[in-house]
């Protein structure tokens, strides 16, 4: 472990579980709270971890999570194995979806996800592969300078 | 306006949270669509839906809201409940329709998410 990480920690995800959907979301918000992370930032980065989670578990088979805080910043690299994105700037539009009545059924699915990280991380960087998946890259600073 | 007046404006039912019920309410948002909460809702949010699994507990958690009134009669299952009492966050329910749930609490006082100013937020 890199001496200069505060805590490096990763987390698996399982596509298509529905019915867990949303805890390691809930697992890491109590932990940048334990680790007493500025409340905004813990806000933002919940909600940009949440929904890059419901993604997963709506359209991929598996994704590993890591989770890198350091006194500067936290980072998240998100891979996933899965169906990957053909089209980035069209999934980037907020309201366009391929979801499933399914998917709808838990409250998501309206076009709204990507763009919602986009919308909350400080920096945030996809990359996709059709056929093999998805890679999201967010960071969130933690000092004044990189705040939103 | 508290938690238990919104309860008698609602003749809402309380699933859990009996003991929070002067907490503070200063804002509403009403969506069946989680999506929709995580991209406008705020924290200190009261969360009115019909989305009654899981989801929309753990949806109000990660944006800190302050309670969650379920509309149309439903009610969270078990482990939104369970969640719920974890993370002290009230559940209600109350049997009037979306619409009216939050027409009934605009006519209070109680401002939509929308109407908050900048600095509210």
């Amino acid at each position: 472990m890199n001496e200069e990480y505060i805590l490096n920690q990763n987390f698996e995800i399982t596509g298509g579980d529905f019915s867990n959907a949303g805890k390691i979301s809930t697992s890491i918000k109590e932990i940048l709270r334990e680790i007493g992370i500025d409340h905004s930032i813990i806000i933002r980065a919940s909600i940009a971890i949440y929904e890059a989670e419901m993604n997963v578990v709506m359209y991929a088979r598996r994704a590993t999570l890591c989770l890198n805080i350091n006194p500067e910043k936290l980072h998240f690299e998100l891979k996933d194995e899965g169906p990957g994105i053909k089209n980035i700037d069209l999934a980037m539009k907020e309201g366009f979806s391929t979801a499933t009545d399914e998917m709808r059924e838990m409250g998501f699915g309206a076009g709204m996800g990507l763009p919602n990280i986009k919308k909350n991380a400080d920096r945030f960087k996809i990359t996709s592969t059709p056929g093999e998946g998805t890679a999201l890259n967010m960071t969130f600073c933690l000092d004044k300078t990189g705040k939103k | 306006m508290t938690l238990r007046e919104i309860k008698e404006i609602l003749q809402a039912e309380v699933i859990c949270g009996e003991d929070s019920l002067d907490t503070e309410i200063t804002f509403a948002g009403g969506s069946d669509l989680m999506s929709d909460v995580l991209a406008f809702g705020k924290p200190g949010i009261l969360l009115l839906t019909g989305l009654s699994n899981a989801q929309s507990v753990r949806t109000a958690n990660i944006i800190d809201a302050k309670a969650i009134v379920y509309v149309r009669g439903k009610k969270p299952d078990e482990e939104g409940i369970k969640l719920a009492k974890e993370k002290g966050i009230p559940l209600l329910s109350t049997k009037l329709m979306m619409y009216a749930t939050c027409g009934l609490l605009f006519s209070h006082g109680l401002p939509g998410v929308s109407s908050l100013s900048k600095e509210q937020q």
